[in-house]
C-alpha cells in the first residue's frame, strides 16, 4: 500500500517538476540569455493557464468558456496570448534599464491577477475555473491516468528543452550572450540591441504560456490564489538561480531540487496541526528565501555554471 | 463637488504615505543604482514593529511611529551590511533579485510572528469631522502633518548637515563624490537609516489609515515606484511631488473606474512617464 | 626628490594595458602638462596616479610615501587634488554646496577656504546659491577647479581643463592656473590645446600609445620641429 502512496507522490512531483521545469527554461531565456528581469513570471503563466482553461472547459452561465476546445488549442492558445503579453510589456521596456523591467513587471502581474479576481464575467473571479479535463479523458481505454499526463508533460519539456538549446548555441543566442556580457562594447546599435532583448523577451513569455497550460489540465482548477507572486515568480527565480542562470540543464535541475525542497517541506509541516499551518507555510517560504540569499551570495552562478557553446569545427577541449 | 473633494482628501492621505516610501526608494535608487524591491515590506515591518511596541506597552497608538521608524532603520542597516554590501561588492546585477527574495522573506517572518490575519493598531472606528460634507477623519490630518514633519526634518538633513548634503552629492554625481572623498560606506549607511525609518512611517501610516496585514506594504510598492519614477529618480522634492500625483490620481481614478483598479493607475501613469519623460518631472537619474 | 614620481607604468581598464610603462615627474614648483595624440593614454595616467585605473606594474610616489592604486580619501588627504573632465560639477547642488563638498573630509572651519576661493575666482561669490547644472561650460569648469582648491592641495590635477571652452576663456582659465601655481600648489595637466598649454608649463611629457615620446621644458617642446609637427597639429 504504501509503495502505491509513494509512487503516486512521485508522479506527481514530477509532473509539477517539470511544469516548473518548463516556466525555468522561459526565464531563461529572459534572464539567463539577455539579462532581462523578469518578476512578474506569475502574470505570464497566468495568462497561459486561463487561456488555456477559457478555451477548453464547458460552458457554464457564470463565465466566458464554452468553447470546449481540444487540448492541443488550448495549448496553442495559451502560447498565442502570452506571447501578445509579452510583446507588448517587451515594446514598452526594452529600451528602459534592466530595473524598469522589472518594476513594469511586477505591475502587469499584479494587474493580471487584479484582472482575474475582478472580471467574474472572464474567469469566475475567486470561485476559480474548474473541471479542466486532462488531453486524454474520454480516450476510455484507461488511458487518463496521472502517468499518462506525466508523460505529456514530459514530451514538452524535451521539446521545450531541445528549442531552447537550439537557440543557445545558435548564433542568435551568441549574439544574445554578446549584448547581455557587454552591452556598449557589442557593436549593435541600440536599436538592435533593444530587438534582440524584445525577441528574447517573447520567446520565454511564450514558454511561460506554455507552462500555464499544462499546469491548468494537470490541476483541473484554476483560481487567482494560485498565481501569487510566490508560486508564481518566486520558487521559478530560485529554482533558476540555484539550478544555474544561463545553463537550460542548470534550469531543470532547479526545477527539480527546489521542488524537491518545498514540496518535502510541505510533507513535513502537514503533520502539524492544521491551526499551524500557515505559520508552518511562511516558515517554508522563510527557509527558501534565505536559502537564495545564500546562494546569490556564496555561489550565484547555481550549481550547474552557465558554458560558452562550442563553436561549430573547434576541437573539443 | 463633494465626491471629488472627497477623493481628493483621500488622495491627499495616500499622497502623503507614498510620499514617505517613494522618498526611500528614490534615495536607494540614486545612489545605490537598485531598484529596492524590499520596501514595500519595510513599511509592514515598520508597521508591525510598532504594533508589537503598542500593544507590549499599552500605549497610544502613536507610539508605533517611532519604535517602527527606529526598528526598521536597524533592520535596513543589518540586511545592508550582512546581504546586500557582499551582493554589491561582487555582482550588483543580482541586487534586484536579492531583494525580491528580502521582501519574500522579511513578508514571512512578519506572518510567522504575528499571523496571517488583518490587525489594528486600536479598536473601534473613528467619528470624522464633516466639513462642508466632507468627511475627514482627525487621523487623517494627524497623518498628513506628520508626514510633512518628517519631510521638513528630512530636508533640513539633506540641505543643512554635511552627511545629508554627501547625500544629495553621491546621488547627483558618484564617480566625483568618490573623487572628492566623501566616505561611501558611511552615506550608504546612512541613507538605509533614512529609508527604513520613512519607509516604516509610511507602513504605521498605512496601518492607521486601513489595517495591518503581512501583504499591506507589497500591495502599494508599485505606486510608491511609481511616486519616485513620476517625481525623478534620486530628487527627494521629486518624491513629493510624484507622491502626491499618484496618490490623488489613484483616488480621483475611482470617479471614473473600478476602485479594485487604482493600482492599474498608478502604473499607467508610471509607464506614460517611462517613455516620454524617464527623468521625471524633477529631472532625476534615468 | 620630487614631490611626485609615477615610474614605469603599466595599467588599463581591464583588459588590455593602455599603459605601457608610463613615467611622469613633478617637483613643488611646476606646471607640468602631459600632451600627445587622442588614445596616447594621457587621461588614463593621470586616473592611474589617483587610483582611479588599476596600475598592474610600475609604482607612483608622492612626497615620499607610495601611493599607488591608493584610494581616493587617501589622496585627498595627502593634498592630492583631481578634476575630472567630464561630469566635473554636483549639478543640482549649488556653487557654494559644490565647494563645501570638497572640503568634507576636513574638520576645520570651511569659510576661510571658501574665500580663498572665491579671491581665486571671484565670479563664484556672485553666483555662490546657484545650482551648478545650470551654469555655462567655462562657470562650471571654475566650480571644478574651486571645489579641487578646498582642500588647499599640494598637487592639484587638471584634465583637459579647457576643453570646449571658446578662445577667451581659454586663456582666462590659462591665467587662472598660473595663480594657483604661484600659490605654491604643483599643477599636472592633461591638455588637447597643446601649444598654449605648452606655453605656460615648466616642463611637458608628449605620450603616444601609452609610452613616453619626448620629455622637456615647455619652451623646448614648442621649439622642436619634430613634435610640433607630430603632436600638436594647429
Amino acid at each position: 500500500m504504501e509503495l502505491i502512496g509513494f509512487l503516486h507522490y512521485l508522479i506527481s512531483f514530477l509532473t509539477f517538476a517539470g511544469i516548473y521545469g518548463i516556466l525555468a527554461l522561459g526565464l531563461n531565456m529572459q534572464w539567463g540569455f539577455s539579462g532581462q528581469f523578469n518578476i512578474g513570471v506569475a502574470g505570464f503563466f497566468a495568462i497561459g493557464a486561463y487561456t488555456s482553461a477559457i478555451l477548453t472547459t464547458p460552458g457554464s452561465p457564470a463565465y466566458l468558456g464554452g468553447f470546449g476546445m481540444p487540448f492541443l488549442v488550448g495549448v496553442a492558445g495559451a502560447t498565442l496570448a502570452s506571447t501578445i503579453l509579452g510583446v507588448l510589456i517587451g515594446l514598452i521596456t526594452a529600451r528602459l534599464r534592466t530595473d524598469y523591467l522589472a518594476i513594469a513587471t511586477i505591475g502587469i502581474a499584479e494587474i493580471i491577477r487584479l484582472l482575474i479576481k475582478n472580471e467574474d464575467w472572464l474567469t469566475n473571479g475567486v470561485r476559480g475555473i474548474a473541471g479542466i479535463d486532462r488531453p486524454m479523458a474520454g480516450w476510455g481505454m484507461g488511458l487518463d491516468t496521472p502517468i499518462a499526463f506525466l508523460v505529456v508533460v514530459l514530451l514538452f519539456v524535451a521539446l521545450t528543452y531541445y528549442l531552447v538549446e537550439r537557440a543557445r548555441v545558435s548564433p542568435w543566442g551568441r549574439v544574445q550572450r554578446a549584448i547581455r556580457e557587454n552591452e556598449p562594447a557589442s557593436a549593435a546599435s541600440g536599436k538592435d540591441i533593444a530587438r534582440f532583448r524584445l525577441r528574447a523577451f517573447v520567446a520565454g513569455s511564450a514558454i511561460m504560456g506554455l507552462g500555464g497550460a499544462l499546469y491548468a489540465h494537470y490541476f483541473g482548477f484554476l483560481s487567482p490564489e494560485a498565481f501569487r507572486p510566490l508560486y508564481g515568480t518566486f520558487l521559478v527565480w530560485v529554482m533558476l538561480i540555484a539550478g544555474g542562470s544561463g545553463n537550460n540543464r542548470g534550469a531543470l535541475l532547479g526545477a527539480v531540487v527546489i521542488w524537491a525542497l518545498w514540496s518535502g517541506s510541505e510533507l513535513l509541516t502537514s503533520m502539524l496541526p492544521s491551526d499551524m499551518a500557515t505559520r508552518a507555510g511562511a516558515l517554508r517560504v522563510l527557509i527558501i528565501g534565505v536559502l537564495l540569499q545564500v546562494i546569490l551570495v556564496t555561489r550565484p552562478e547555481g550549481i550547474l555554471p552557465e558554458k560558452a557553446p562550442r563553436l561549430p569545427g573547434k576541437d573539443r577541449k | 463637488m463633494t465626491d471629488v473633494l472627497q477623493l481628493l482628501v483621500y488622495g491627499i492621505v495616500l499622497g502623503s504615505i507614498l510620499t514617505l516610501g517613494a522618498i526611500g526608494v528614490s534615495m536607494i535608487f540614486g545612489i545605490l543604482r537598485f531598484a529596492h524591491f524590499a520596501h514595500g515590506d519595510f513599511m509592514t515591518v515598520g508597521a508591525y514593529i510598532g504594533l508589537a511596541a503598542v500593544t507590549a506597552t499599552g500605549g497610544s497608538i502613536w507610539l508605533a511611529l517611532p519604535a517602527g521608524m527606529l526598528g526598521t532603520a536597524v533592520v535596513a542597516v543589518i540586511i545592508d551590511q550582512v546581504l546586500y554590501r557582499r551582493i554589491r561588492r561582487k555582482q550588483p546585477v543580482i541586487l534586484l533579485i536579492s531583494s525580491f527574495g528580502m521582501a519574500l522573506a522579511l513578508r514571512s517572518l512578519v506572518q510567522l510572528i504575528w499571523g496571517p490575519d488583518n490587525q489594528n493598531y486600536a479598536s473601534g472606528i473613528q467619528l470624522p469631522w464633516r466639513i462642508e460634507g466632507i468627511a475627514v477623519k482627525p487621523d487623517h490630518v494627524t497623518i498628513v502633518v506628520a508626514a510633512i514633519a518628517l519631510v521638513v526634518t528630512l530636508h533640513l538633513f539633506l540641505t543643512r548637515t554635511r552627511l545629508g548634503k554627501a547625500m544629495r552629492a553621491m546621488s547627483d554625481n558618484m564617480d566625483l563624490a568618490l573623487i572628492t572623498g566623501i566616505p561611501a560606506e558611511r552615506v550608504i549607511m546612512a541613507t538605509w537609516i533614512m529609508a527604513g525609518a520613512m519607509a516604516a512611517a509610511a507602513g504605521v501610516f498605512l496601518g492607521i489609515d486601513t489595517r495591518l496585514h503581512p501583504v499591506m506594504g507589497w500591495t502599494v510598492l508599485l505606486p510608491v515606484f511609481a511616486s519616485a519614477i513620476v517625481g525623478g529618480i534620486g530628487r527627494p522634492y521629486g518624491a513629493i511631488a510624484g507622491g502626491m500625483v499618484i496618490g490623488i490620481a489613484m483616488e480621483m481614478s475611482t470617479l471614473f473606474i473600478d476602485p479594485a483598479y487604482k493600482l492599474a493607475v498608478a502604473f499607467a501613469i508610471m509607464v506614460v512617464m517611462l517613455i516620454v519623460r524617464p527623468q521625471g518631472i524633477f529631472k532625476g537619474t534615468v | 626628490m620630487s614631490l611626485l614620481d609615477a615610474r614605469g607604468v603599466y595599467g588599463g581598464y581591464g583588459g588590455a594595458d593602455i599603459l605601457n610603462g608610463t613615467s611622469i615627474q613633478l617637483d613643488r614648483d611646476e606646471i607640468v602638462v602631459i600632451v600627445g595624440p587622442n588614445g596616447a593614454g594621457k587621461s588614463t595616467m593621470m586616473k592611474a596616479i589617483f587610483g582611479l585605473v588599476r596600475i598592474r606594474k610600475g609604482q607612483v610616489h608622492f612626497n615620499g610615501g607610495d601611493i599607488t592604486n591608493g584610494k581616493p580619501q587617501d589622496m585627498v588627504g595627502r593634498g592630492i587634488a583631481y578634476v575630472p573632465q567630464e561630469r566635473n560639477v554636483f549639478p543640482s547642488m549649488t556653487v557654494k554646496e559644490n565647494l563645501e563638498m570638497g572640503a568634507y573630509l576636513l574638520k576645520d572651519d570651511i569659510r576661510p577656504r571658501l574665500d580663498k576661493v572665491y579671491d581665486v575666482f571671484p565670479k563664484l561669490r556672485e553666483r555662490r546659491n546657484q545650482p551648478a547644472g545650470l551654469m555655462s561650460g567655462g562657470e562650471r569648469q571654475m566650480v571644478a577647479m574651486g571645489r579641487a582648491l578646498m582642500i588647499d592641495p599640494v598637487l592639484l590635477m587638471l584634465d583637459e581643463p579647457t576643453a570646449g571652452l571658446s578662445p577667451l576663456l581659454i586663456d582666462d582659465t590659462f591665467a587662472r592656473i598660473r595663480e594657483i601655481a604661484a600659490l605654491g600648489i604643483g599643477v599636472l595637466m592633461v591638455e588637447q590645446n597643446a601649444k598654449q598649454a605648452l606655453g605656460i608649463a615648466s616642463r611637458g611629457y608628449v605620450l603616444a600609445t601609452g609610452e613616453n615620446r619626448y620629455e622637456d621644458t615647455g619652451p623646448n617642446l614648442l621649439a622642436n620641429r619634430e613634435v610640433a609637427e607630430m603632436f600638436l597639429g594647429g
